[in-house]
Protein backbone atom coordinates (compact mmCIF):
# COMPACT_ATOMS: atom_id res chain seq x y z
CA UNK A 1 0.00 0.00 0.00
CA UNK A 2 1.73 3.19 -0.86
CA UNK A 3 2.37 5.40 2.01
CA UNK A 4 -0.38 8.27 0.97
CA UNK A 5 -3.14 5.65 1.21
CA UNK A 6 -2.14 3.80 4.56
CA UNK A 7 -1.85 7.58 6.38
CA UNK A 8 -5.26 7.99 5.16
CA UNK A 9 -6.65 4.56 6.00
CA UNK A 10 -5.08 4.84 9.34
CA UNK A 11 -6.44 8.73 9.74
CA UNK A 12 -10.09 7.59 8.68
CA UNK A 13 -11.19 5.91 11.54
CA UNK A 14 -9.53 8.51 14.23
CA UNK A 15 -11.67 11.13 12.01
CA UNK A 16 -14.58 9.24 11.35
CA UNK A 17 -14.99 9.06 15.15
CA UNK A 18 -14.79 12.43 15.95
CA UNK A 19 -17.19 13.21 13.38
CA UNK A 20 -19.72 10.72 15.04
CA UNK A 21 -18.95 11.11 18.14
CA UNK A 22 -18.48 15.15 18.73
CA UNK A 23 -19.08 17.17 15.28
CA UNK A 24 -22.63 15.34 14.25
CA UNK A 25 -23.93 15.80 18.17
CA UNK A 26 -22.51 19.14 17.99
CA UNK A 27 -24.50 20.19 14.74
CA UNK A 28 -28.11 18.97 15.93
CA UNK A 29 -28.06 19.86 19.33
CA UNK A 30 -27.18 23.40 18.21
CA UNK A 31 -29.95 23.43 15.35
CA UNK A 32 -32.44 22.02 17.38
CA UNK A 33 -31.73 24.37 20.39
CA UNK A 34 -31.17 27.52 17.71
CA UNK A 35 -34.87 26.60 16.20
CA UNK A 36 -36.50 26.91 19.03
CA UNK A 37 -34.47 30.12 19.96
CA UNK A 38 -34.71 31.42 16.37
CA UNK A 39 -38.90 30.47 16.58
CA UNK A 40 -39.16 32.37 20.04
CA UNK A 41 -37.21 35.30 18.89
CA UNK A 42 -39.67 35.12 15.44
CA UNK A 43 -42.77 35.82 17.87
CA UNK A 44 -41.15 38.06 20.06
CA UNK A 45 -40.18 40.29 16.96
CA UNK A 46 -43.66 39.67 15.86
CA UNK A 47 -46.25 39.64 18.35
CA UNK A 48 -43.92 40.52 21.49
CA UNK A 49 -44.61 43.79 23.71
CA UNK A 50 -42.64 46.41 22.30
CA UNK A 51 -39.23 46.05 25.48
CA UNK A 52 -39.26 42.28 23.98
CA UNK A 53 -39.39 43.43 20.52
CA UNK A 54 -36.00 45.64 21.18
CA UNK A 55 -34.43 43.12 22.67
CA UNK A 56 -34.76 40.38 20.30
CA UNK A 57 -33.70 42.78 17.82
CA UNK A 58 -30.50 43.73 19.91
CA UNK A 59 -29.57 40.03 20.36
CA UNK A 60 -30.09 39.61 16.11
CA UNK A 61 -28.02 42.64 15.29
CA UNK A 62 -25.24 41.82 17.68
CA UNK A 63 -24.86 37.97 16.28
CA UNK A 64 -25.05 38.80 12.80
CA UNK A 65 -22.37 41.32 13.21
CA UNK A 66 -19.87 39.73 14.79
CA UNK A 67 -18.00 36.74 13.82
CA UNK A 68 -18.87 33.35 15.35
CA UNK A 69 -15.11 32.67 16.04
CA UNK A 70 -15.16 36.00 18.49
CA UNK A 71 -18.39 34.90 19.82
CA UNK A 72 -17.27 31.25 20.58
CA UNK A 73 -13.67 32.85 22.05
CA UNK A 74 -16.21 34.73 24.71
CA UNK A 75 -17.80 32.41 25.67
CA UNK A 76 -15.12 30.15 26.47
CA UNK A 77 -12.18 32.17 26.91
CA UNK A 78 -13.74 35.46 27.99
CA UNK A 79 -16.81 34.35 30.48
CA UNK A 80 -14.16 32.55 33.20
CA UNK A 81 -12.93 35.97 33.68
CA UNK A 82 -16.37 36.80 35.21
CA UNK A 83 -16.45 34.06 36.87
CA UNK A 84 -18.44 31.61 34.13
CA UNK A 85 -16.48 28.63 33.47
CA UNK A 86 -17.57 26.03 30.76
CA UNK A 87 -16.21 22.87 29.34
CA UNK A 88 -15.18 23.32 25.48
CA UNK A 89 -18.67 20.93 24.35
CA UNK A 90 -20.87 23.03 26.16
CA UNK A 91 -19.17 26.33 25.51
CA UNK A 92 -19.38 25.73 21.94
CA UNK A 93 -23.13 24.36 22.10
CA UNK A 94 -24.23 27.41 23.72
CA UNK A 95 -21.99 29.74 21.11
CA UNK A 96 -23.43 27.58 18.14
CA UNK A 97 -27.19 27.81 19.61
CA UNK A 98 -26.93 31.43 19.79
CA UNK A 99 -25.86 31.84 16.50
CA UNK A 100 -28.25 29.83 14.80
CA UNK A 101 -31.26 31.04 16.48
CA UNK A 102 -30.27 34.55 15.07
CA UNK A 103 -30.24 33.56 11.87
CA UNK A 104 -33.05 30.87 11.96
CA UNK A 105 -35.42 33.77 13.70
CA UNK A 106 -34.78 36.27 10.74
CA UNK A 107 -35.95 33.16 8.37
CA UNK A 108 -39.02 32.31 10.80
CA UNK A 109 -39.99 35.62 11.31
CA UNK A 110 -40.26 36.34 7.35
CA UNK A 111 -41.85 33.03 6.77
CA UNK A 112 -44.69 34.02 9.14
CA UNK A 113 -44.84 37.25 7.85
CA UNK A 114 -45.41 36.35 4.33
CA UNK A 115 -48.70 34.37 5.13
CA UNK A 116 -51.31 36.45 3.95
CA UNK A 117 -53.43 38.91 6.57
CA UNK A 118 -56.58 36.94 4.83
CA UNK A 119 -55.41 33.79 5.89
CA UNK A 120 -55.42 35.13 10.21
CA UNK A 121 -58.88 35.89 8.77
CA UNK A 122 -60.12 33.22 7.36
CA UNK A 123 -58.80 31.38 10.55
CA UNK A 124 -60.35 33.50 12.68
CA UNK A 125 -63.50 33.68 11.00
CA UNK A 126 -64.01 29.85 11.95
CA UNK A 127 -63.69 30.67 15.16
CA UNK A 128 -59.90 29.67 16.01
CA UNK A 129 -58.23 31.17 18.81
CA UNK A 130 -54.87 32.92 17.79
CA UNK A 131 -52.96 29.66 19.13
CA UNK A 132 -55.08 27.91 16.80
CA UNK A 133 -54.60 29.97 14.06
CA UNK A 134 -51.03 29.88 14.12
CA UNK A 135 -50.83 26.51 14.80
CA UNK A 136 -53.51 25.22 12.65
CA UNK A 137 -52.72 27.37 9.77
CA UNK A 138 -49.98 29.97 9.53
CA UNK A 139 -47.04 27.55 10.57
CA UNK A 140 -47.98 24.61 8.76
CA UNK A 141 -47.64 27.40 5.55
CA UNK A 142 -44.47 29.12 6.53
CA UNK A 143 -43.00 25.88 7.10
CA UNK A 144 -42.98 25.29 3.37
CA UNK A 145 -41.76 28.55 2.91
CA UNK A 146 -38.56 28.05 5.60
CA UNK A 147 -37.62 24.75 4.78
CA UNK A 148 -35.41 25.36 2.19
CA UNK A 149 -33.46 28.26 4.10
CA UNK A 150 -33.56 26.79 6.78
CA UNK A 151 -31.82 23.78 5.30
CA UNK A 152 -29.32 25.92 3.67
CA UNK A 153 -28.26 27.07 7.21
CA UNK A 154 -28.52 23.58 8.94
CA UNK A 155 -25.85 22.61 5.90
CA UNK A 156 -23.36 25.61 7.03
CA UNK A 157 -23.84 24.76 10.25
CA UNK A 158 -22.31 21.54 10.00
CA UNK A 159 -19.16 23.01 8.22
CA UNK A 160 -18.78 25.93 11.01
CA UNK A 161 -18.62 23.22 13.69
CA UNK A 162 -14.87 23.17 12.79
CA UNK A 163 -14.48 26.16 14.41
CA UNK A 164 -14.92 24.45 17.92
CA UNK A 165 -11.70 23.01 16.97
CA UNK A 166 -10.45 26.72 18.54
CA UNK A 167 -12.14 25.64 21.66
CA UNK A 168 -10.29 22.39 21.92
CA UNK A 169 -13.52 20.66 21.03
CA UNK A 170 -12.15 16.77 19.58
CA UNK A 171 -13.89 17.12 16.64
CA UNK A 172 -13.31 16.23 12.82
CA UNK A 173 -10.77 19.66 12.20
CA UNK A 174 -9.59 19.24 15.94
CA UNK A 175 -8.62 15.79 14.97
CA UNK A 176 -7.04 16.57 11.57
CA UNK A 177 -4.82 18.67 12.97
CA UNK A 178 -3.75 16.63 15.79
CA UNK A 179 -2.67 14.47 13.85
CA UNK A 180 -1.15 16.43 10.88
CA UNK A 181 1.20 17.78 13.81
CA UNK A 182 2.48 14.32 14.22
CA UNK A 183 2.77 12.68 10.73
CA UNK A 184 3.98 16.27 8.72
CA UNK A 185 1.35 15.70 5.90
CA UNK A 186 -0.95 17.95 5.84
CA UNK A 187 -1.20 18.23 2.26
CA UNK A 188 -2.97 14.77 2.94
CA UNK A 189 -4.84 15.03 5.89
CA UNK A 190 -6.87 18.00 5.32
CA UNK A 191 -8.03 16.61 1.95
CA UNK A 192 -9.21 13.74 4.03
CA UNK A 193 -10.84 15.91 6.51
CA UNK A 194 -12.44 17.49 3.59
CA UNK A 195 -13.33 14.71 2.12
CA UNK A 196 -15.31 13.77 5.60
CA UNK A 197 -16.93 17.07 5.87
CA UNK A 198 -18.03 16.43 2.14
CA UNK A 199 -19.75 13.37 3.50
CA UNK A 200 -21.78 14.36 6.12
CA UNK A 201 -22.94 17.32 4.96
CA UNK A 202 -23.98 15.44 1.52
CA UNK A 203 -25.74 12.90 3.61
CA UNK A 204 -27.28 15.57 5.95
CA UNK A 205 -28.73 17.21 2.27
CA UNK A 206 -30.04 14.57 0.92
CA UNK A 207 -32.44 14.35 3.93
CA UNK A 208 -32.93 18.13 3.38
CA UNK A 209 -34.01 17.37 -0.29
CA UNK A 210 -36.75 14.72 0.92
CA UNK A 211 -37.67 17.26 3.99
CA UNK A 212 -38.56 19.93 1.21
CA UNK A 213 -40.27 17.40 -1.22
CA UNK A 214 -42.58 16.94 2.00
CA UNK A 215 -43.37 20.33 2.87
CA UNK A 216 -43.16 21.23 -0.34
CA UNK A 217 -46.32 19.24 -1.96
CA UNK A 218 -49.26 21.64 -1.97
CA UNK A 219 -47.65 24.64 -2.39
CA UNK A 220 -47.06 25.26 -5.75
CA UNK A 221 -49.35 28.13 -6.94
CA UNK A 222 -49.96 29.30 -3.34
CA UNK A 223 -51.43 32.24 -4.71
CA UNK A 224 -54.43 31.44 -4.49
CA UNK A 225 -54.42 32.55 -0.96
CA UNK A 226 -53.11 35.79 -1.96
CA UNK B 1 -80.49 37.68 14.03
CA UNK B 2 -78.09 40.40 13.39
CA UNK B 3 -78.79 43.83 14.97
CA UNK B 4 -76.52 46.91 14.91
CA UNK B 5 -76.66 49.61 16.80
CA UNK B 6 -74.64 52.72 16.57
CA UNK B 7 -71.98 51.31 14.81
CA UNK B 8 -68.63 54.10 15.11
CA UNK B 9 -65.62 52.53 13.74
CA UNK B 10 -62.44 54.83 13.11
CA UNK B 11 -58.96 54.01 11.65
CA UNK B 12 -56.62 56.39 12.85
CA UNK B 13 -58.47 59.46 12.60
CA UNK B 14 -60.87 58.32 9.59
CA UNK B 15 -64.17 57.24 9.72
CA UNK B 16 -65.14 54.36 8.04
CA UNK B 17 -69.03 53.91 10.29
CA UNK B 18 -70.57 56.58 11.24
CA UNK B 19 -73.26 55.35 13.68
CA UNK B 20 -74.86 52.38 11.40
CA UNK B 21 -77.89 50.82 12.47
CA UNK B 22 -79.08 47.56 10.82
CA UNK B 23 -81.48 44.86 11.44
CA UNK B 24 -81.53 41.18 9.32
CA UNK B 25 -84.26 39.15 10.60
CA UNK B 26 -83.82 35.24 11.00
CA UNK B 27 -83.94 33.52 7.14
CA UNK B 28 -83.46 37.15 5.06
CA UNK B 29 -80.66 38.17 3.56
CA UNK B 30 -79.58 41.52 3.51
CA UNK B 31 -77.83 42.85 0.50
CA UNK B 32 -74.89 45.95 1.01
CA UNK B 33 -74.45 47.90 -2.13
CA UNK B 34 -72.42 51.15 -2.40
CA UNK B 35 -69.11 52.64 -3.98
CA UNK B 36 -66.11 51.55 -3.01
CA UNK B 37 -64.59 52.81 0.13
CA UNK B 38 -68.37 53.69 1.63
CA UNK B 39 -67.54 51.20 4.28
CA UNK B 40 -69.75 47.79 3.43
CA UNK B 41 -66.42 45.35 4.22
CA UNK B 42 -65.90 47.41 7.29
CA UNK B 43 -69.29 47.06 8.10
CA UNK B 44 -69.58 43.24 8.11
CA UNK B 45 -66.32 42.55 9.61
CA UNK B 46 -67.58 44.09 12.84
CA UNK B 47 -70.24 42.03 12.76
CA UNK B 48 -67.51 38.92 13.38
CA UNK B 49 -65.24 41.39 14.94
CA UNK B 50 -62.85 41.34 12.76
CA UNK B 51 -62.57 44.81 13.07
CA UNK B 52 -64.12 45.68 16.99
CA UNK B 53 -65.74 48.91 16.29
CA UNK B 54 -65.50 52.10 19.08
CA UNK B 55 -68.70 52.18 20.19
CA UNK B 56 -71.99 50.96 19.36
CA UNK B 57 -73.42 47.73 19.98
CA UNK B 58 -73.59 43.98 17.91
CA UNK B 59 -75.83 41.37 18.26
CA UNK B 60 -75.58 38.46 16.01
CA UNK B 61 -77.89 35.57 17.57
CA UNK B 62 -77.73 34.82 20.88
CA UNK B 63 -74.87 36.90 21.82
CA UNK B 64 -74.34 40.34 21.90
CA UNK B 65 -71.21 42.99 22.97
CA UNK B 66 -71.64 46.58 23.87
CA UNK B 67 -68.93 48.28 23.11
CA UNK B 68 -69.66 51.87 24.57
CA UNK B 69 -68.00 50.88 28.10
CA UNK B 70 -63.81 51.43 28.06
CA UNK B 71 -63.34 48.01 29.53
CA UNK B 72 -62.40 46.06 25.88
CA UNK B 73 -64.55 43.01 25.60
CA UNK B 74 -62.64 39.96 26.33
CA UNK B 75 -60.83 37.92 23.82
CA UNK B 76 -63.15 35.02 24.99
CA UNK B 77 -66.58 37.03 24.68
CA UNK B 78 -65.23 38.07 20.82
CA UNK B 79 -64.88 34.56 19.75
CA UNK B 80 -68.41 33.57 21.07
CA UNK B 81 -69.61 36.66 19.39
CA UNK B 82 -67.69 35.15 16.00
CA UNK B 83 -68.87 31.38 16.42
CA UNK B 84 -72.56 32.92 15.88
CA UNK B 85 -71.14 33.72 12.13
CA UNK B 86 -69.24 32.19 8.88
CA UNK B 87 -67.22 34.66 6.68
CA UNK B 88 -66.98 34.46 2.85
CA UNK B 89 -64.06 36.11 1.43
CA UNK B 90 -63.54 38.01 -2.25
CA UNK B 91 -60.49 36.39 -2.37
CA UNK B 92 -61.72 33.16 -1.24
CA UNK B 93 -58.91 32.51 1.34
CA UNK B 94 -59.31 28.45 1.32
CA UNK B 95 -56.46 27.21 3.54
CA UNK B 96 -54.10 26.50 0.64
CA UNK B 97 -51.94 23.57 2.56
CA UNK B 98 -55.13 21.23 3.43
CA UNK B 99 -57.44 19.53 0.60
CA UNK B 100 -60.90 20.80 0.16
CA UNK B 101 -62.56 18.49 2.71
CA UNK B 102 -59.94 19.33 4.97
CA UNK B 103 -60.85 23.02 4.66
CA UNK B 104 -64.33 22.41 5.52
CA UNK B 105 -63.76 20.27 8.04
CA UNK B 106 -61.36 22.39 10.33
CA UNK B 107 -63.56 24.36 11.96
CA UNK B 108 -65.42 21.15 13.42
CA UNK B 109 -61.95 19.50 14.06
CA UNK B 110 -59.65 22.33 15.86
CA UNK B 111 -62.42 24.45 17.32
CA UNK B 112 -65.24 22.10 18.33
CA UNK B 113 -62.80 19.27 19.00
CA UNK B 114 -65.31 16.64 17.01
CA UNK B 115 -63.38 13.46 15.72
CA UNK B 116 -62.30 14.06 11.93
CA UNK B 117 -64.57 10.73 10.60
CA UNK B 118 -67.36 12.56 12.42
CA UNK B 119 -66.23 16.10 10.78
CA UNK B 120 -65.25 14.80 7.60
CA UNK B 121 -68.77 12.96 6.90
CA UNK B 122 -70.33 16.65 7.39
CA UNK B 123 -68.46 18.39 5.54
CA UNK B 124 -68.93 16.14 2.36
CA UNK B 125 -72.39 16.32 2.70
CA UNK B 126 -71.64 20.47 2.77
CA UNK B 127 -69.43 19.79 -0.57
CA UNK B 128 -72.70 17.66 -1.79
CA UNK B 129 -74.50 20.80 -1.24
CA UNK B 130 -72.68 23.30 -3.10
CA UNK B 131 -71.87 20.74 -5.88
CA UNK B 132 -68.37 20.14 -4.34
CA UNK B 133 -67.98 16.74 -3.11
CA UNK B 134 -66.18 15.44 -6.49
CA UNK B 135 -63.17 16.93 -5.39
CA UNK B 136 -63.17 16.74 -1.83
CA UNK B 137 -59.46 15.37 -1.99
CA UNK B 138 -58.28 17.98 -4.41
CA UNK B 139 -55.87 20.51 -3.05
CA UNK B 140 -57.58 24.47 -3.56
CA UNK B 141 -54.94 25.26 -5.93
CA UNK B 142 -56.14 22.91 -8.03
CA UNK B 143 -59.73 24.15 -8.51
CA UNK B 144 -61.41 26.76 -10.70
CA UNK B 145 -62.17 30.16 -8.69
CA UNK B 146 -65.93 29.36 -8.56
CA UNK B 147 -65.05 25.76 -7.01
CA UNK B 148 -62.79 27.72 -4.63
CA UNK B 149 -65.73 30.31 -3.40
CA UNK B 150 -67.99 27.20 -3.47
CA UNK B 151 -65.84 25.47 -0.97
CA UNK B 152 -64.99 28.50 0.73
CA UNK B 153 -69.32 28.51 1.72
CA UNK B 154 -68.97 25.47 2.66
CA UNK B 155 -66.45 25.90 5.09
CA UNK B 156 -68.34 29.24 6.48
CA UNK B 157 -70.74 26.88 6.98
CA UNK B 158 -69.61 23.74 8.57
CA UNK B 159 -69.92 24.91 12.30
CA UNK B 160 -73.56 25.72 11.51
CA UNK B 161 -73.19 29.46 12.11
CA UNK B 162 -76.65 31.46 12.49
CA UNK B 163 -75.51 34.36 10.02
CA UNK B 164 -73.72 33.83 6.83
CA UNK B 165 -71.08 37.09 6.08
CA UNK B 166 -70.43 37.34 2.25
CA UNK B 167 -67.76 40.01 1.37
CA UNK B 168 -67.98 40.59 -2.75
CA UNK B 169 -68.14 37.04 -2.80
CA UNK B 170 -68.55 37.07 -6.76
CA UNK B 171 -66.45 40.04 -7.77
CA UNK B 172 -62.92 38.10 -8.13
CA UNK B 173 -64.65 35.78 -10.78
CA UNK B 174 -65.55 35.99 -14.86
CA UNK B 175 -69.44 36.15 -15.17
CA UNK B 176 -69.64 32.23 -15.95
CA UNK B 177 -68.00 31.60 -12.86
CA UNK B 178 -69.67 33.90 -10.59
CA UNK B 179 -72.86 32.19 -11.86
CA UNK B 180 -72.54 28.68 -9.97
CA UNK B 181 -71.44 30.98 -6.71
CA UNK B 182 -74.55 33.17 -7.37
CA UNK B 183 -76.50 29.55 -7.85
CA UNK B 184 -75.29 28.40 -4.21
CA UNK B 185 -76.13 31.30 -2.17
CA UNK B 186 -80.10 31.22 -4.16
CA UNK B 187 -80.21 28.46 -3.20
CA UNK B 188 -78.84 28.78 0.61
CA UNK B 189 -81.36 31.75 0.36
CA UNK B 190 -84.44 29.44 -0.01
CA UNK B 191 -83.64 27.37 2.58
CA UNK B 192 -83.78 30.03 5.09
CA UNK B 193 -80.29 30.78 5.00
CA UNK B 194 -79.96 34.25 6.96
CA UNK B 195 -77.39 36.39 5.20
CA UNK B 196 -75.61 39.79 4.87
CA UNK B 197 -73.36 40.38 2.08
CA UNK B 198 -71.46 42.90 0.32
CA UNK B 199 -71.84 42.94 -3.52
CA UNK B 200 -71.86 44.78 -7.00
CA UNK B 201 -73.24 41.84 -8.66
CA UNK B 202 -76.88 42.83 -9.46
CA UNK B 203 -78.56 39.31 -10.19
CA UNK B 204 -77.11 38.47 -6.79
CA UNK B 205 -78.33 41.57 -5.22
CA UNK B 206 -81.53 41.73 -7.12
CA UNK B 207 -82.79 38.26 -7.07
CA UNK B 208 -81.51 37.34 -3.55
CA UNK B 209 -81.86 39.78 -1.10
CA UNK B 210 -85.24 40.67 0.20
CA UNK B 211 -83.56 43.79 2.20
CA UNK B 212 -80.92 46.07 -0.27
CA UNK B 213 -79.24 48.90 2.02
CA UNK B 214 -76.99 51.71 0.66
CA UNK B 215 -73.78 52.92 2.21
CA UNK B 216 -72.14 56.08 1.50
CA UNK B 217 -69.49 57.94 3.18
CA UNK B 218 -70.04 55.45 6.46
CA UNK B 219 -73.81 55.88 6.92
CA UNK B 220 -76.97 54.24 5.28
CA UNK B 221 -78.28 56.02 3.33
CA UNK B 222 -81.13 54.40 2.34
CA UNK B 223 -82.05 50.71 2.74
CA UNK B 224 -85.87 48.73 1.75
CA UNK B 225 -86.81 46.50 -0.33
CA UNK B 226 -84.57 45.06 -3.29
CA UNK B 227 -87.93 46.49 -6.07
CA UNK B 228 -87.49 49.67 -4.07
CA UNK B 229 -84.05 50.25 -3.87
CA UNK B 230 -83.59 49.27 -7.38
CA UNK B 231 -86.63 50.77 -9.22
CA UNK B 232 -87.50 53.97 -7.18
CA UNK B 233 -84.69 55.08 -4.74
CA UNK B 234 -85.46 58.45 -2.93
CA UNK B 235 -82.27 59.78 -2.01
CA UNK B 236 -80.23 61.22 -5.50
CA UNK B 237 -77.61 59.68 -4.59
CA UNK B 238 -79.09 56.30 -4.61
CA UNK B 239 -80.69 56.82 -7.77
CA UNK B 240 -77.31 57.64 -8.92
CA UNK B 241 -75.51 54.86 -7.77
CA UNK B 242 -78.14 52.68 -8.90
CA UNK B 243 -78.08 53.91 -12.77
CA UNK B 244 -74.38 53.10 -12.69
CA UNK B 245 -74.83 49.76 -11.42
CA UNK B 246 -77.41 49.12 -14.04
CA UNK B 247 -74.89 50.37 -16.63
CA UNK B 248 -72.57 47.89 -16.23
CA UNK B 249 -75.00 45.07 -16.54
CA UNK B 250 -75.89 43.95 -20.08
CA UNK B 251 -78.49 41.24 -19.28
CA UNK B 252 -82.15 42.21 -18.44
CA UNK B 253 -82.84 41.31 -14.91
CA UNK B 254 -86.59 41.25 -13.90
CA UNK B 255 -87.29 41.78 -9.92
N1 LIG C 1 -57.46 48.29 7.99
C1 LIG C 1 -57.73 49.56 7.60
N2 LIG C 1 -56.91 50.57 7.95
C2 LIG C 1 -57.16 51.83 7.58
N3 LIG C 1 -58.23 52.20 6.87
C3 LIG C 1 -59.08 51.26 6.47
C4 LIG C 1 -58.87 49.88 6.81
N4 LIG C 1 -59.90 49.16 6.29
C5 LIG C 1 -60.70 50.04 5.65
N5 LIG C 1 -60.21 51.29 5.75
C6 LIG C 1 -60.86 52.51 5.22
O1 LIG C 1 -62.21 52.52 5.59
C7 LIG C 1 -63.03 52.97 4.52
C8 LIG C 1 -64.07 51.90 4.19
O2 LIG C 1 -63.41 50.81 3.59
P1 LIG C 1 -64.16 49.46 3.21
O3 LIG C 1 -65.00 49.04 4.35
O4 LIG C 1 -63.12 48.51 2.73
O5 LIG C 1 -65.08 49.93 1.99
P2 LIG C 1 -65.79 49.04 0.89
O6 LIG C 1 -65.76 47.62 1.32
O7 LIG C 1 -67.18 49.60 0.83
O8 LIG C 1 -65.06 49.29 -0.39
C9 LIG C 1 -62.11 53.29 3.37
O9 LIG C 1 -61.86 54.67 3.40
C10 LIG C 1 -60.86 52.52 3.68
O10 LIG C 1 -59.73 53.18 3.18
MG1 LIG D 1 -64.86 45.96 0.36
Amino acid sequence: MPHWLSLMVDSFWPLLYAGVVFTVPLTLLSFAGGLLLGFAVALARLFGPSPLVKVARFYVWFIRGTPLLVQLFVIFYGLPNIGIVLDAFPAALIGFTLNVGAYTSEVIRAAIASVPRGQWEAAYSIGMSWTQAMRRTILPQATGLAVPPLSNSFISLIKDTSLAAALTVPEIFQAAQRIASVTYEPFILYSETALIYLFFSSVLSSAQTRLEARFGRHSSPLGAAG
Amino acid sequence: MIRLSGIVKRFGDAPALKGVELSVAEGSVTALIGPSGSGKSTLLRCVNLLEVPQQGRVQVGDEAISFDDTPRPSREAIRRLRRQSGMVFQSFQLFPHQNVVQNVAESLVTVLDWTREEAEAHSLDLLKKVGMAHKAREWPANLSGGQQQRVAIARALAASPKVLLCDEPTSALDPELAAEVVDVLRRLAAEGTTMLMATHDLRLAATIAHQVVFLEDGEIRESGSAQHIFTQPKHPRTQAFVSTLRETVLEDWSI
